[in-house]
């Protein structure tokens, strides 16, 4: 380990690491695509990362606008229902693989070697590698669409037989394209991994790292806990749909049951996977605009950890209607409602943080703050979904739908643009522009709220899951839940505007970019040249 | 800890990455070990209907008279397999203890002999151990030339331990083609041609 230093130690920002960036230019390095196509430098794969992240935003962002078009009204106007099922399926296989765990990434990449002050990640070459994998693997998933057959149609839940025995012929590309994609994450994983554990800035203790690290820190855990299972799984429909096996084929002995216990053992971590570095991002901020420490810094860490490790044990809440035995039953409704326990610990940590802070509402701030409270709505609609009678009503209606989305969109999506806003000074050199990033903020709130609130009664009152079509006692609220997803959809151009009028220009941005920003990466230059911490920072710990 | 130096990465480095790519594997071979331990574990437990495929010697233990429970049999064809299997009574009325013998006609209608089976499935869960198959067709594949016509039975028991809050029990027979002539593949390609009707 690290030799222990003083207490009470200046942060060494030495100028020479922050000239580093002119200092140590490479050999004429690759220019134009060449440059992007070869990098291995940390910030620039991060950059990529994110981009494709947007991108891949708008584009399942546009299916799900397919979707609430046809919703719009009773009866099928736009698409008929076989396209519509492929909208569904290919807006959650997009928003889960190609715009939410790549946003994370991407952010890891930018935000970990800067916050423990390391120089870059630990294996940058893989690194590039596993960021180049994501276009080929979403390309590939996104050309299944013009396939004979079409696209992948089940749901993104892939449940056999619908996805074996009755799949489209393009099925087989999913499974690849989604292969792909496991292996970039779980190379992402290593990565982030080995680059937390082994280059930590000297004296920087595991208990003295920013949350955001910690939380990444298990997330990558799960990722190399789950992905494998998830590649099982679908290298069994492989199997099943090319080389007759029946793994899930219950007239070879197979059991299609068998397939939602393995994919939601890989399923549920993966929920976590998308909301743990969420936590890491608002603990960041709030902080920050409160201007106090964060409150139970180590009851953070031990809740993020908690929470991984009961993610194993609550899968099959997912399947209780499937006819599990009352035993099982009891045993999943009780340890998805234990969740509640470091979940809620969180949630008052953070408000605990915001008890008697100076708070100021900075577009960052803003965004934690939506996060916090509608990531929790969120969280009790999950708690009324925990308990297994009355899930019987629930299972697979709109009131899921809902629960979801809020739990996804103003958590973890909100939490990306929490910390897009949070480092985009760090990032570009400018503060972003405050009147646009507010209006995005509240057009976004709204929108969200207006899309999602509504799903709620509509479920209640029995609307299932994937219908292109419905009864009339639920137009009123999907009117308005179409209307809130224009709304949403429409304001993040505004998100795009933003960034790239910060990346153009704006108020210039000090390193110290927000006054009550502490961690490392707010002691290298804004925007931070392209080599930081060549020479190790000394650590200076808080008393946390 | 050493210095990180980039581009030769450090031996703590080296050793996080085998560890990792060592638990990968691990899981991946996890996933495919789910396999029989789930069959193992329904079997065990007798959850998941699925039910023991061997012969179970009849119990004597008397009947219990005190109590009725309805036994309700339902036939169903899987894909792909041309055959009726009809039962000739839909429930019947047993107390635990008791022996009962039941008559099941398959029918091949295609114009081929084909092999076949017929899977067995109870519910509820908790039944399943209780109900005791002493001779049965679904314990072995039957073949049926075209057209022939085959009757089978069924002798079961309900063991006296059956839960007492199981009033009704429902026995579900799936007829499956079996591969031995590479029927089950003909037939599932067929099947995705065709799709779901």
């Amino acid at each position: 380990m690290a030799p222990k230093l003083p207490l009470h130690h200046p942060v060494q920002q030495s100028s020479t690491a922050s000239d580093a960036g002119q200092a140590s230019a490479h050999a004429a390095p690759p220019r134009g695509l060449m440059r992007w196509l070869l990098t291995t430098n940390h910030k620039e794969i991060g950059s990529l990362y994110l981009i494709f992240s947007l991108t891949m935003f708008f584009i399942g962002g546009i299916f799900a606008l397919v979707v609430r078009a046809e919703l719009f009204q009773p009866g099928l106007q736009l698409v008929n229902p076989e396209f519509f099922n492929q909208m569904t399926t290919m807006h959650g296989l997009i928003m889960v693989f190609a715009a939410v765990m790549p946003a994370f990434t991407g952010l890891a990449n930018w935000m970990i070697p800067l916050q423990i002050g390391a120089p870059d990640m630990a294996l940058p070459r893989l690194n590039n590698f596993s960021f180049w994998l994501l276009p080929v693997a979403f390309t590939l998933l996104l050309s299944t669409l013009l396939m004979p057959g079409g696209g992948p149609n089940f749901g993104w839940t892939f449940y056999a037989p619908l996805s074996t025995t009755y799949a489209p012929p393009s099925t087989t590309f999913f499974i690849l394209s989604l292969h792909i994609a496991g292996i970039s994450s779980i190379l992402g994983a290593i990565n982030i991994i080995a680059t937390i554990l082994n280059m930590r800035a000297p004296g920087m203790r595991m208990m003295d790292m920013p949350l955001f690290c910690w939380t990444w820190l298990i997330t990558a855990f799960l990722l190399i806990a789950v992905m494998p299972v998830l590649a099982g799984v679908i290298t069994m429909m492989l199997m099943d749909i090319n080389f007759g096996t029946h793994f899930f084929n219950a007239a070879g002995g197979g059991d299609p049951v068998l397939f939602q216990h393995l994919f939601w053992f890989f399923g549920h971590p993966e929920v976590y996977i998308m909301i743990l570095p969420a936590f890491g991002i608002v603990s960041a901020i709030i902080p920050t605009f409160a201007r106090k420490r964060l409150f139970g810094y180590a009851s953070m860490v031990y809740a993020t950890a908690a929470i991984a490790l009961l993610s194993f044990l609550v899968w099959a809440h997912h399947m209780f209607v499937v006819g599990l035995p009352l035993a099982a039953e009891l045993f999943f409704m009780y340890t998805t409602m234990i969740i509640a326990v470091p979940t809620g610990v969180k949630v008052f940590n953070w408000i605990t943080t915001l008890f008697r802070g100076s708070i100021t509402f900075e577009p960052p701030m803003l965004f934690a703050l939506a996060f916090v409270v509608l990531f929790t709505i969120g969280g009790f609609s999950g708690l009324m979904l925990a308990i297994a009678p009355a899930d019987f009503q629930y299972h697979d209606t709109y009131f899921v739908v809902a629960h979801f989305h809020y739990v996804l969109v103003p958590g973890a999506v909100f939490a990306i643009m929490a910390g897009v806003y949070y480092w985009l000074p760090k990032w570009t050199g400018h503060y972003p522009n405050v009147k646009l990033a507010q209006w995005h903020f509240w057009l976004s709130v709204v929108g969200v709220n207006l899309t999602f609130f509504p799903m709620h009664f509509s479920g209640l009152a029995g609307m299932p899951r994937r219908i292109p079509d419905y009864a009339l006692q639920f137009a009123d609220f999907n009117l308005v839940s179409s209307l809130g997803a224009f709304l949403f959809g429409a304001s993040q151009l505004l998100f795009v505007a933003v960034v790239i009028l910060c990346v153009r220009g704006g108020e210039k941005a000090p390193a110290r970019a927000w006054e009550g920003a502490e961690d490392l990466e707010w002691t290298v230059p804004s925007p931070a040249p392209l080599h930081t911490f060549e020479t190790p920072p000394t650590f200076q710990r808080h008393e946390h | 800890m050493s210095q990180p130096e980039r581009r030769s990465p450090n031996p703590g480095v080296r050793r996080t990455v085998v560890r990792s790519v060592a638990t990968l594997v691990g899981m991946f071979a996890f996933a495919f070990a789910l396999v029989p331990l789930y069959d193992v574990f329904c079997r065990v437990t007798g959850i998941n209907g699925k039910v023991d495929t061997t012969a179970q010697a009849l119990l004597h233990e008397g009947v219990d008279d005190s109590r009725f429970v309805t036994v309700q049999f339902i036939t169903r064809n899987g894909a792909g397999l041309p055959w009726n299997l009809e039962v000739e009574t839909h429930q019947v009325r047993v107390h635990p203890g008791q022996s009962t013998e039941v008559g099941f006609t398959f029918h091949n209608a295609s114009g081929e002999g084909t092999w076949g089976r017929a899977v067995p499935s109870v519910s509820p869960s908790n039944a399943n151990r209780h109900l005791r198959k002493v001779s049965c067709f679904c314990f072995e594949e039957q073949h049926l030339e075209a057209g022939e016509r085959l009757e089978l039975p069924l002798v079961f028991q309900l063991a006296r331990d059956l839960p007492p809050e199981v009033n009704t029990v429902t026995l579900v027979y799936t007829l499956y083609p079996v591969d031995r002539e590479g029927a089950a593949r003909q037939a599932r390609v067929a099947d995705s041609k065709g799709g779901e009707a």
